[in-house]
């Protein structure tokens, strides 16, 4: 039973990676109806920005403040440079448009930051939080930046008048158009805030994984899986999910024999396609109801 | 938090274009250029670039199985590299373990990748979109490590892989074994070709494109949803399969990490360049894939991978629709210059 806790406690902690990349998915696929592939790279590149900040002697503060600036006015401008003159062309191709981003931007990393594995600071120290060995406070920190964000998200959904109209533009962008909300702005906005996110994400996540240009891989895997099984329509449906994948992740490692680092993540893909075989929308999806 | 979502379908672009129904094949004068162009070209190159033709044409067979898939049936996967591995592997080990001539393991493998392909079309039909996405990476992620499991080393040859030896030219015929290998591919390819441009216009095929444009309008129409789209996903994988094959033969070696998620989106890509639902166009998508990470990486050794991408913009800014754009671009051309 101890180790079960601490499996789960372990998963809570790894997962709340996860959660945070979840998010900035379901943002995104909110504000644009596409899953950005590019997502975790441009988290890296912004977690790079963060470090080379800090290399210049900015206290961490103000450097996460000034990178989350930076990550958004990049998502906006990615949006209106890159994907606007593609928003009529099929759906497949502004997916090989987010690929070619993913390379452009990994490649350029590679280039300025060089491969090297390099440390990054945290602000809440890494010493086990209330006595646990498996929890650091750097983990539940992250938890709790998490859940605060998610919270924010929320009352900014809800609450605020560029909120509403920003889901109003992605429910109905023809009713929104009508109504005087300017739709394009909408989506480029999406993107900003996706992007700042991706950069707290990134950020959070630096210090567990390392920097590096490809840090993101797998990250961006288990996030993709984290919000497609909470349901790509429900932020919290996506953090959910990614608690869920990380635990699913550390008990599959612990209790079915024969199950090595390297077949974790297959295992727990195949546990998430059975949930979806089960509930197409993902657990806290619902279902989008089209008129034919 | 949107709990409420209404969303039109009037307004909604269909996942996939439906491109006219004459575009699925390419012009009797292009083709007969075009196979021309493929018979004669290995007579003047280097055994190198024999070989990359080669290349050429296996993916170009694994770009139009997903091509089968996606612009046939309208459903989409990033798990094409999983039967790839899986058609390279029955080739390889039928070779190696079997001693089965190399001709018989490409019809073997096809029939092995169809079994799986349309066990995996079952659980695959409830999800659609994105999950089905989900679902086919899932696969393509796992298949390097399930083949690195202890349990089948002895036949696959764990991380180490497998050596493949390469057919010689059969009846003492004097052309080296790799434009030999050319020539069978070639052949190979023509087939499978001439198949799924026939498959398409058949009753088969039409009942898949319906399922692409509207689902709900297809099976009120008596199309048996699942028997076509299991049978698209069965198909698609089967030519996957044999492409997986060949590839082992002319690689000569087969490991696990050939095969990874990367090699499913280089597919995708290829489709994507081609044109999703032109089948010729496969053709013009395996080049892309072929050749264009060799010239960014003739470009700048650091940033190959940001020229590809930037590469990539440009002929998905020029012609989003893909290379079926340009060919219809070429042919009004043509036909405006004859005219005149």
């Amino acid at each position: 039973m101890e180790l079960f806790i601490n499996q789960v406690l372990a998963g809570i902690a790894t997962g709340a990676i996860y959660a945070c990349m979840a998010l900035a998915i379901v943002m995104i696929f909110q504000a644009i109806d596409h899953l950005n592939f590019a997502q975790g790279e441009m988290a890296m590149f912004a977690t790079f920005i963060a470090w080379q900040l800090m290399q210049w002697g900015v206290p961490y503060w103000w450097a996460f403040l000034l990178t989350l600036i930076i990550s958004f006015a990049g998502g906006v401008i990615i949006e209106r440079v890159l994907f606007k003159p593609l928003a009529k062309a099929p759906v497949l191709t502004n997916v090989a448009g987010f690929i070619a981003l993913f390379a452009i931007i990994n490649s350029v990393a590679g280039l300025i930051w060089d491969f090297t594995i390099k440390q990054f600071p945290t602000p809440f120290g890494s010493s086990p939080f209330l006595g646990s060995q498996l929890i650091s406070t750097h983990q539940a920190g992250m938890i709790g930046v998490t859940l605060a964000l998610l919270i924010a998200l929320f009352m900014f959904f809800r609450f605020t008048r560029i909120g509403l109209a920003m889901r109003a533009a992605a429910a109905m962008p023809e009713s929104a158009r009508l109504v005087g909300i300017n739709t394009g702005w909408m989506v480029a906005l999406g993107w900003g805030m996706a992007s700042a996110i991706g950069a707290i994400a990134g950020i959070l996540i630096a210090p567990v994984v390392f920097l590096e240009p490809n840090m993101m891989g797998g990250v961006l895997i288990y996030g993709f899986a984290a919000a497609v099984l909470g349901g790509l329509t429900s932020p919290l449906g996506s953090v959910l999910g990614g608690f869920l994948v990380g635990i699913f992740e550390n008990l599959v490692g612990t209790y079915v024999p024969g199950v090595g680092n390297e077949l974790k993540l297959p295992i727990a893909l195949a546990l998430i396609v059975i949930v979806l075989v089960v509930k197409p929308t993902g657990l806290m999806g619902h279902t989008v109801v089209k008129r034919v | 938090m949107s709990t409420i979502q209404e969303t039109t379908a009037e307004t909604q672009a269909a996942t996939v274009d439906a491109p006219p129904k004459k575009a699925m094949g390419l012009g009797r004068t292009a083709s007969w250029v075009m196979l021309i162009i493929l018979l004669a070209l290995p007579l003047f190159v280097r055994n190198f670039v024999i070989f990359q033709m080669t290349m050429l044409l296996i993916y170009g067979i694994a770009v139009l199985a997903l091509n089968i898939l996606t612009g046939g049936s309208g459903q989409f996967s990033l798990g094409q590299s999983a039967f790839y591995a899986i058609g390279a592997y029955t080739a390889a080990i039928l070779i190696e373990h079997g001693g089965v001539n190399y001709v018989l393991t490409l019809p073997a493998a096809g029939i092995v990748c169809f079994i799986v392909g349309f066990l995996f079309g079952l659980p695959a039909l409830r999800l659609s979109g994105i999950y089905l996405a989900l679902a086919t990476f899932a696969l393509a992620v796992a298949m390097p490590q399930l083949l690195k499991l202890g349990v089948i080393e002895h036949w696959t040859g764990g991380v180490q892989g497998l050596v493949v030896t390469k057919p010689d030219a059969p009846f003492g015929l004097p052309v080296s074994q790799d434009m030999w290998l050319y020539y069978f591919t070639l052949v190979v390819s023509l087939a499978i070709y001439l198949a799924s441009v026939n498959l398409l216009r058949s009753r088969s095929g039409r009942a898949m494109m319906a399922i692409r444009d509207n689902e709900i309008a297809a099976s009120a129409m008596g199309i048996d949803l699942s028997i076509y789209k299991t049978l698209a996903f069965g198909v698609s994988a089967g030519i996957t399969g044999v492409a997986g094959a060949l590839g082992a033969i002319a690689v000569q070696f087969v490991a696990p990490d050939s095969y990874t998620f990367q090699l499913a989106i280089a597919l995708f890509l290829g489709m994507v360049v081609g044109g999703v639902g032109w089948l010729p166009g496969s053709l013009a998508g395996a080049a892309f894939i072929v050749f264009v990470p060799n010239i960014a990486e003739g470009i700048s050794k650091g940033l190959s991978g940001a020229f590809f991408g930037v590469l990539l913009f440009v002929v998905i800014y020029l012609v989003p629709h893909g290379a079926r754009q340009g060919a219809i671009y070429a042919e009004t051309l043509f036909n405006k210059l004859r005219r005149s």
